[in-house]
């Protein structure tokens, strides 16, 4: 058997294991999980030091109605696919591990690693895909396996609620690519990667920019990318891995590995990759602004997610594949680390999310304030970090092809360190604001800062040596190479950024007056997220709700009414049927069956 | 092996007569043959199953007893693939809607007595291959679900005002309208086709005959649109689910609704292609009507049941657009549809009963927090939601991506659009059903809920298990179903329906 069957399948025996046998033991089904992850790296790995010929499995044939619709259960080996397996199994398994800590003492602890691992299953089967259909099916999976790490705590209101809009989002964004993916087919006649290339000539260009366009809406649903962002921030009400999980290195990551990975349909097109560009950009700067008024640790990070979503999908709107997933893969590093981190501070803080309730942390938690700091410098692009590298490549494509876009791209780059700043300089530095908390405050167990120190030490070295790019590209070239003096200006950015939050919060008792005085009514409209949820709930209650209730009003009273009046004159025979009925006497009941059948055979064979 | 399918077909009816004799006073002996009778009848089905000839698209295990030759009437039973699937369903739901029926404690007698006679009479519909046959079990259906819903439903008062018996009536007032414009269009198609019932040969006889087929297939596309819920001649369904006990709704929504999508393909399309060719366009129309009419109204309603009521009317769209593309692919993803749906139904409305026993309440806002207490059956309502979403994994999602992609490469922009508002549906199913399940299971547990008992005992979970098993490994292995489903519907059903050049693509 091909060892990549065992890297995808085995998160779902673990899942299935721990839900039909091991429930009961914690210590189990924990073993099990991350044994699943674990052997999924290993394998991984091997496949990736094997540089060379990789062979994909022979498919099956899941879904055949005679020559007209093949649909094949694959999978893809290539230089693409084996870079998202070694960064979802890679951040994957260090979740896995931290959770080991984090979730300790939970009462669905058990339940919390099956949903991991079906949710691992999911992710690996994205990746792994060979066609349109098999990668729907993975897209549909990974809904549902957030939808239940989301609302993992389904007893609170919000994570019930969370856990919902986070899955009706993604599927308006899925009914998009549904019918991409059927108008492709019926201008090509397959759902195959191997085989789709070369057929995509043949549509005429307004087609294809249609199911260009339509499958980027996929993307944006899952990659949260503006206007279908609002599930992401909602969705840090899961436990803090879930997020590290899904909202840094593998869910949202998803849309623009998909983008990537069907790139052969979106690049032709010019007028898809320029509504992907600019929706990217719009993404990047939006999310950028809102993260400098939020106050809870995880949501900053959720915004910032998107933002940095925004880069990558922005990438690809440039024709940007490699910067695109070096991006990614960077990223997936570096935002793990930091939700981890700000997990391990949450754990200290004894589930306080709040920053203004912090402060002075980082005497208390040492590793944990070197290692978040290392992940905000790695996302504010500083040099030599990782993030310097991917978010060079993408603001350098951006201004060699449209200026406006860099201009947007720049500025998030600044707005980046700036509320990275923010928050660092409020949770670790200045006074300790809950005093009570700050003294019953400690360092995690190592057990979870283990994990820390792997992802910081990866957000170090991730970008060096350009590996990533070079890897995916087989070692060719890359397109002439920028002068490296731009790179190093762009370094202006984010250390302005840097300084301008230094300047308004690293003080003993800092606050966002001076900012709330500055920005005025904008500030309000940022700090509301520019009002996006109330946009969306005013639709749902008034167009969607009108519409829902005249159709039950039209059912009630128009048809219901009409069909029965038809039959008014039966109602006082119903009546009298209906007093037989009650009876209970099982001779009436003999005789209305005989009844039955003889008047029908009467009325065909007589009649 | 003719003699197993007759077997499997009418067990549950010679059990039904034998239950007559039983005394009343021992229910547990009138139960144990109902549950005997249903699981030997399944165990029979599975093994005709194993034993059927997937290359062979026509009909297999044929057993036929003259009854009144004179009037060309036979009872002829056999199956082919589309009965096969259907007959495997009908056997899988009875079975468990026995098993859940423990919940009746009054005359139960006469309980097990109709459900048999019920489950005796969709079996034998489907797989009936004489017309009077047809008709005459799908009589037999129709009535024991009246006197079950009659005599053992409940319909929480206020809704509207209206009473069990209300639904009762009008359930089968539309089901007697609809099986009497059907039982017209059988009766023409009786004297065109040379006085025979036999549907093979009556489809010999009918072609060429110069029938106007257009009015006859209105007629049987109309009658039995009745019974399928097709919309405007829904309204019955979701008031006579509400107002029926678990097992009558399982079997109701799971598979009696079928007999009215199956009289469609088995009789209509194939016996009057032409008819059926000048009514498609409409049909596709009145599905999305279904699918998104249906699915709104579903987002008001507040109790459960009428939730899934609706929800159902909401799927039997997917079927019918399915039907409509008169196209293999389409069509058999309508078969593989009604498979998947009728074991969902009967899932959720199975879980709805466990609770609804307990708390005598289903009114969606009024339970709060059911998984703490219930997480057996808070995980399986979530996985046949999930289902009934259309989540990979599930049957319904290979079937209906099969409608999709039939109904699109149909072509026309009419199906076309109907395809974008069918995508749609999904994404209104889910947005009704992820609230009733988040309100009722999720968010804080309300105190007054305390009484209520999980399903701890593998006796109790079966049922639940079994439906939710079948749903996964035809959802992961849909070629289980599809491989046998296909060359029936294009050898029985479609072979004259669509263009010759495109059925010889199709077919091959």
């Amino acid at each position: 058997m091909n060892p990549v069957w065992i890297i995808l399948f085995a998160p779902l025996c673990a899942a299935a294991v721990i839900t039909l046998l091991t429930r009961k033991s914690q210590t189990f089904s924990a073993l099990i999980s991350c044994a699943a992850i674990l052997t999924g790296f290993v394998i991984t790995m091997q496949l990736f030091l094997q540089k060379g010929e990789w062979v994909s499995p022979a498919p099956l044939q899941w879904l055949v109605v005679g020559d007209l619709v093949k649909i094949e259960f694959g999978a893809t080996i290539d230089r693409l696919s084996i870079l998202m397996l070694l960064v979802v199994t890679g951040v994957g398994s260090a979740i896995h591990i931290y959770s080991l800590g984090y979730m300790k003492g939970d009462p669905g602890f058990s339940r919390f690693f099956a949903c991991l691992s079906l949710f691992t299953f999911s992710m690996l089967g994205i990746v792994l895909s060979n066609n349109f259909i098999q990668i729907f099916i993975f897209w549909e999976l990974v809904g549902v396996s957030s939808y239940l790490l989301i609302g993992f705590w389904f007893e609170k209101h919000s994570a019930a609620e969370a856990g919902k809009k986070a899955f009706l989002t993604n599927r308006i964004g899925d009914f998009g690519m549904m019918l991409g993916v059927l108008l492709l087919w019926t201008n090509t006649g397959t759902f195959s990667f191997a085989e789709l290339p070369a057929k995509i000539a043949a549509i005429p260009a307004g087609t294809l920019s249609v199911i260009g366009v339509l499958i980027f809406c996929g993307a944006v649903g899952k990659s949260a990318q503006f206007p279908l962002h609002v599930w992401l921030p909602d969705a840090m009400e899961g436990p803090t891995p879930v997020s590290a999980l899904i909202h840094a290195a593998t869910m949202v990551a998803a849309g623009v590995y998909m983008l990537c990975r069907v790139s052969f349909v979106i690049l032709p097109s010019e007028t898809a990759l320029t509504l992907i560009a600019w929706i990217g950009g719009i993404t990047a700067l939006m999310a950028a602004t809102i993260a400098i008024a939020q106050n809870d640790i995880k949501r900053i990070l959720a915004y910032s997610t998107l933002s940095q979503l925004g880069y990558m999908v922005m990438a690809v709107g440039l024709a940007g594949i490699t910067p695109a997933m070096f991006h990614l893969t960077t990223h997936a590093f570096f935002k793990a680390l930091l939700f981890l981190g700000a997990g391990s501070v949450i754990h200290a803080m004894h589930h306080e999310q709040d920053i203004w309730k912090m402060g002075g942390l980082w005497k208390k938690t040492p590793i944990t304030f070197i290692t978040f700091l290392i992940g905000t410098l790695a996302l504010a692009g500083v040099y030599p970090l990782s993030g310097f590298y991917s978010k060079d490549q993408i603001l350098l494509l951006a201004l060699e092809h449209n200026k406006v876009l860099f201009a947007m791209g720049a500025f998030t780059a600044f707005l980046t360190a700036y509320y990275m700043g923010r928050e660092c300089f409020v949770v670790f530095f200045g006074k300790p604001r809950d005093n009570h908390a700050y003294d019953h405050a400690h360092e995690s167990p190592l057990v979870m800062t283990l994990p820390l120190v792997f992802l910081a030490v990866l957000s170090i070295a991730g970008g060096w040596g350009e590996y990533v790019p070079n890897f995916l590209t087989g070692g060719e070239e890359l397109e002439a190479h920028h002068e490296a003096w731009k790179g190093f200006a762009l370094l202006l950015v984010p250390a302005a950024g840097f300084l301008l939050s230094a300047k308004i919060y690293l003080k003993a008792n800092p606050s966002d007056a001076p900012v709330k005085a500055a920005l005025g009514r904008a500030w309000t409209w940022v700090e509301n997220k520019y009002y996006f949820d109330e946009l969306y709930a005013w639709i749902i209650k008034y167009v969607q709700g009108t519409i829902a209730t005249l159709c039950e009003l039209f059912d009630r009273w128009v048809l219901q009414k009409f069909g029965i009046g038809g039959l008014a004159g039966t109602t006082s025979v119903a009546g009298k049927t209906l007093r037989l009925l009650q009876t209970g006497n099982i001779q009436s009941y003999a005789f209305m069956f005989g009844l039955g059948v003889t008047v029908i055979i009467y009325y065909v064979v007589v009649k | 092996m003719e003699n197993l399918l007759t077997i499997a077909i009418l067990l549950p009816l010679a059990s039904a007569f034998l239950a007559f004799l039983l005394p009343a006073k021992k229910p547990g002996a009138i139960r144990a043959l109902a549950l005997f009778a249903t699981g030997v009848s399944l165990l029979l089905t599975l093994y005709i199953f194993s034993q059927f000839d997937r290359q062979n698209a026509g009909y297999q295990f044929v057993k036929s007893i003259e009854w009144l030759p004179s009037f060309g009437i036979h009872l002829k039973f056999g199956v082919d693939g589309i009965s096969m699937v259907l007959l495997l369903l009908v056997g899988i739901v009875s079975f468990c809607g026995a098993l859940v029926s423990h919940e009746i404690h009054d005359r139960e007698k006469e309980y097990y007595i109709l459900f048999l006679a019920l489950t005796s009479g969709i079996s034998g519909t489907f797989c009936a291959m004489d017309m009077f046959f047809f008709y005459f079990f799908y009589e037999l259906a129709v009535i024991p679900m009246y006197l079950l819903i009659g005599m053992y439903g409940s319909l929480p008062a206020g809704k509207h005002g209206r009473t069990k018996e209300y639904a009762t009536m009008k359930l089968t007032l539309y089901l007697t309208a609809g099986a009497v414009l059907a039982l017209v269009g059988l009766l023409t198609m009786y004297y065109a086709g040379g006085r025979t019932f036999d549907m093979v040969q009556l489809r010999e006889n009918l072609r060429g005959s110069g029938l106007n087929q257009k009015w006859v297939f209105a007629a049987l596309l109309f009658g039995f649109g009745f019974l399928a819920s097709l919309f405007p001649f829904h309204t019955w369904s979701p008031i006579g689910y509400a107002a029926a006990p678990t097992a009558a709704s399982m079997m109701h929504a799971g598979v009696l609704k079928k007999l009215g999508t199956y009289g469609i393909i088995r009789l209509a399309l194939p016996l009057l292609p032409e008819g059926a060719r000048q009514w498609v366009d409409l049909l596709a129309i009145l599905a999305c009507f279904n699918i998104l009419y249906a699915g709104l109204a579903a987002l008001t309603q507040k109790d459960w049941k009428f939730v899934i009521g609706y929800s159902s009317v909401s799927h039997m769209g997917y079927i019918m657009l399915g039907i409509a593309t008169l196209n293999v692919v389409g069509v058999t993803g309508a078969v593989l549809l009604m498979f998947a749906h009728g074991v969902m139904a009967a899932l959720t409305f199975s879980l709805i009963g466990f609770f609804y026993h307990q708390t005598h309440n289903r009114n969606v806002p009024d339970l709060s927090g059911l998984a703490r207490k219930i997480p057996f059956i808070g995980v399986c309502m979530v996985m046949a939601v999930m289902a009934s979403s259309g989540l990979p994994g599930f049957a319904n999602f290979a079937s209906e991506v099969m409608v999709f992609i039939g109904a699109w490469s149909q072509g026309s922009t009419l199906f076309r659009i109907a395809t974008i508002c069918a995508v749609w549906g999904i994404v209104v199913t889910a947005t009704y059903l992820l609230w009733a399940v988040r309100t009722s299971f999720f968010g804080p547990f309300d105190e007054k809920w305390n009484m209520l008992n999980d399903a701890t005992t593998l006796k109790q979970k079966f049922p639940y298990a079994l439906l939710l098993v079948v749903l996964l490994v035809v959802g992961f292995w849909p070629r289980t179903l599809i491989d046998i489903i296909k060359p029936s519907v294009a050898k029985q059903v479609l072979s004259q329906t669509v263009e010759p050049k495109t059925a010889m693509v199709e077919t091959r």
